[in-house]
């Protein structure tokens, strides 16, 4: 497409910067708040701008979130007198293990640490980044929210040279409509990703440098996520609950969160591991079944839904954290994988990283370097809390996967008893889409029909996350080969992507000449990255849209 | 030729908006908020007059809170050569936001005023024709075409099954219809030029205007949610409904 547009407009028009960050989340934020920090500080000038692709600083941002602060002191100690959005803390956990009907509470003593709050604060990490996003702008970050970048760039000696923004007003052929834009290209020193997990330019870098080599394959997981506002008699602020079991099988790693935040809001969602086998399964409908447990149903009782989401979680962990440098930039925050899967807590490891890939680039940018590897941020980040904190939890994804019984007990000894210094480091064999079995060897799950009050469908679902794409654009879901999902994911595996797509993007239709036909809604999409990730053959590639495409969510 | 163009910071368009609980208003509290789809046609508009040598200077004008400097900032993006924010906090009716733009024209002496034909929020469609009678000045709503010839302007406004076309002396005011032109995709260029350009903050309350409100809300409320449809085997089958259960046929 690039290229059929491109020649008649002549080259691209380029900006230079000291730092280019592609993705206002927590990791890019942070990183270019502690640039501008060290610039400050030591009284030089840095030049940084982020892309964000959402339409505002925050409207791609979806968490759970219990937050631990421990990054967010680091970043600003004095993060409270300057108003960040940490207003609820914890005030109890609980963890229930479901069954059909009934709820068994796991004592809190015998709960491992990761599964212990206290001090922590539930947030919506959407309005902690919007918060992050001013506190950046204060700083002089230059931000630029719907613009996404759509291309990584390569200098003459193949260090990355910076990003191209994507082209804007391209329609449905490919073409250029009146209002055409061409992309921008942003160059820079260093270049850092911060897209979150399964970045669409990560991925590219990740391959084109081998950075995965000799590590384990990553593995993610789908969260789903719905905002709502309950009945005051039932809301706790500082409440979180954690469930397992039912309605999943225990074979399938996943589980759920039930977040207690302020004037009466709730955040609940379902977490389902990308590894699983039955293309028959549904994370939508899991969760909204979910939702039906008595212990569950009783906080929605009288309530309303607000929002609704999905994202995909990088969960593979310190096994799976691809080498973080290359030259000409570096992988933070969830586009390399820093989340602890133990916690599902990924933000203050983004931030983390954040700072640290910030550090490594303002002493190369002092030291009057550039475009070439940062290795001081995989130096320090070893001596770091964080690898602390992920080398104890190293094992805790894997123990899951062997399925509930035996990895919570599994999970029980290792945090509990050796306090994850276990000696051993189970390995994630294989990648997500390996691991759908034939439907032919599947059994079909009959998901309940949704009551419209407590759950609900794909589509009224998708409508409260405010997504919306300009309608005439090349779909942003592209696919290699046209066949393969009718042929491969239809024939073999009953079209698992009508299922696992939280946005009902993709349907299966039958055509007038009565041929099945995969139809792609792309309007619709969340920006999750499952369908990316859980294809079974790869053939359906996440491409970024048109910017300030997608979502907008109203702080999740 | 100096044009003015009113903007307002609206809930941006593609967010769902959802009614408070206790039915006071709208929650706009973390949600995204935008420049008034009408008025970023105006704006497109004032700029295309100055690109084509008719307009001398675009100013934008916003009144409301400081964060309406961010509206002011994208229309700054899209062209427009410095903004001014009459700041105020609280809510402001379509009469006092006339009064608060009647002062900045006479201060500003344009010789054209753009404003949107409506604000999404509230859909009042009346500040532009308000301000004209405060100011006695010609007016042309929903306008779909604007040219400018021999001091005349020539204004082809949306009227039902068709269009109207009017000639005014300017000074005058023309408010925005859908189809007046597709606004200009902002550049990352622009954006930084933005950030450079020139915003006066002027206090609302020292324009000696009086914007006490002068309507209440007494309820805000969602519409009626839609009934789910059903899907029909066949012709048959659906006449067979319109005839028994919606009774039309
Ligand atoms: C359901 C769920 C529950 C969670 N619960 C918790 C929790 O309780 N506690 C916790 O600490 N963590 C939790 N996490 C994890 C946490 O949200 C992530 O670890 C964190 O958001 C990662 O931050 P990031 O900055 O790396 O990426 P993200 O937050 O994903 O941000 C990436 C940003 O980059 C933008 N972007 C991506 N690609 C491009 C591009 N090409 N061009 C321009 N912009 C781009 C995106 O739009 C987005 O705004 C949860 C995650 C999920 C999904
Ligand atoms: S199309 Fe892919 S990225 Fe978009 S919502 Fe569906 S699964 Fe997620």
């Amino acid at each position: 497409m690039m290229d059929k547009t491109l020649p008649q407009f002549g080259p691209r028009e380029s900006m230079e910067y000291d730092a280019v960050i592609v993705g206002g989340g927590p990791a890019g934020l942070s990183a270019a708040i502690r640039l501008k920090q060290r610039a400050a500080s030591e009284g030089t000038e840095v030049s940084v701008c982020v892309l964000e692709k959402g339409s505002e600083i925050g409207a791609h941002i979806l968490s759970g979130a219990v937050m631990d602060p421990i990054a967010m002191t680091e970043l600003f100690p004095d993060w409270k007198s300057r108003g960040a959005p940490l207003d609820v803390e914890v005030t109890e956990d609980r963890f229930l293990f479901l069954t059909e009907k009934k709820a068994y509470k796991a004592p809190n003593r015998l709960l491992p640490e990761c599964f212990q709050n206290h001090g922590n604060y539930v947030v919506s990490l959407g309005n902690v980044v919007r918060w992050l996003g001013a506190q950046a702008e204060e700083l002089g970050v230059e931000i630029f929210a719907g613009f996404a970048a759509a291309e990584v760039l390569y200098n003459d000696d193949g260090s990355v040279k910076g990003v191209a923004t994507g082209n804007m007003g391209i329609n449905k052929l490919g073409e250029a409509s009146a209002n055409f834009q061409p992309g921008m290209e942003l160059h820079a020193k260093y270049t850092l990703f911060a897209e979150g997990a399964r970045g669409h330019l990560g991925k590219q870098v990740i391959q084109r440098f081998d950075l995965l080599k000799d590590r384990d394959a990553p593995t993610y997981a789908i969260g789903i996520k719905e905002l709502w506002e309950i009945d005051p008699k039932m809301h706790q602020p500082g409440l979180v609950i954690h469930t397992a079991g039912w309605p999943l099988d225990s074979d399938t790693y996943g589980g759920s969160f039930l977040y207690h935040l302020d004037n009466n809001q709730v955040a609940v969602g379902y977490v389902v591991g990308l590894a699983y086998q039955n293309p028959y399964l549904s994370p939508f409908e899991e969760f909204q079944r979910y939702k039906t447990h008595p212990e569950i149903r009783k906080f929605f009782e009288g309530g309303r839904r607000l929002s609704y989401g999905a994202r995909a979680i990088a969960a593979g962990g310190l096994q799976s954290l691809p080498k973080l440098v290359f030259p000409g930039g570096a992988l933070i925050g969830c586009d390399a994988g820093f989340l602890n899967a133990s916690r599902i807590k990924g933000s203050h490891a983004a931030i983390k990283s954040g700072m640290l890939a910030a550090d490594a680039t303002f002493d190369a940018l002092r030291a009057a370097r550039q475009s070439d590897e940062l290795a001081a941020y995989p130096a320090a980040f070893k001596e770091s809390w964080l690898h602390e904190e992920l080398y104890r939890a190293r094992n805790f994804k894997p123990w899951m996967a062997k399925g509930l019984g035996i990895g919570t007990l599994m999970v029980g000894i290792d945090q509990l008893v050796l306090r994850g210094k276990a000696p051993w480091t189970l390995r994630h064999r294989h990648a997500d889409h390996e691991c759908l079995k034939p439907a032919k060897e599947s059994t079909p799950i009959v998901y309940p029909k949704p009551d419209g009050k407590l759950t609900f469908d794909r589509l009224s679902s998708v409508f409260i996350s405010n997504t919306n794409h300009e309608e005439d654009q090349p779909a942003h879901l592209t696919l290699k080969s046209r066949t393969v999902p009718v042929d491969i994911n239809l024939e073999k595996y009953a079209g698992p992507e009508q299922r696992y797509c939280p946005a009902g993007v993709y349907e299966f239709v039958r055509a007038e000449n009565g041929r099945d036909l995969l139809q792609i809604n792309a309007q619709n999409c969340l920006h999750c990255k499952t369908c990316d990730i859980k294809d079974p053959t790869q053939n359906i590639v996440w491409v970024t849209p048109e910017g300030s495409g997608g979502p907008c969510y109203p702080g999740m | 030729m100096k044009v003015l163009v009113s903007v307002k910071r609206v809930v941006d368009h593609n967010v769902t908006v959802r009614v408070k609980a206790d039915g006071s208003g709208v929650e706009t509290a973390n949600v995204k908020m935008s420049i008034n789809p009408f008025d970023e046609i105006a704006v497109e508009a004032a700029v295309r007059l100055k690109e084509a040598g008719i307009a001398t200077e675009v100013i934008a004008v916003s009144c409301g809170s400081s964060q309406s400097q961010e509206t002011l900032r994208t229309a700054l993006a899209i062209g427009a050569d410095r903004g001014i924010l009459v700041e105020c906090e609280g809510e402001l009716q379509p009469l006092a936001v006339a009064k608060l733009l009647k002062a900045i024209v006479e201060k500003e002496q344009p010789q054209l005023i753009i404003a949107g034909k409506q604000a999404i929020d509230d859909d009042c469609s009346q500040t532009g024709q308000m301000l004209a009678a405060l100011c006695d000045l010609p007016q042309a709503t929903f306008a779909s075409k604007i040219e400018y010839q021999n001091n005349l302007l020539t204004v082809t406004r949306e009227v039902d099954g068709g269009s109207e076309t009017l000639e005014l002396v300017p000074p005058a005011i023309v408010t925005t219809d859908l189809r007046l032109n597709e606004p200009r995709y902002v550049t990352l260029p622009s954006i930084v030029k933005a950030k450079k350009k020139p915003i006066d903050v002027i206090p609302a309350n020292s324009l000696d205007v009086d914007i006490a409100t002068n309507l209440e809300v007494l309820k805000v409320s969602e519409p009626p949610a839609r009934k789910p449809g059903v899907k029909v085997g066949d012709v048959n089958a659906l006449i067979q409904k319109l005839k028994s259960e919606v009774n039309v046929i």
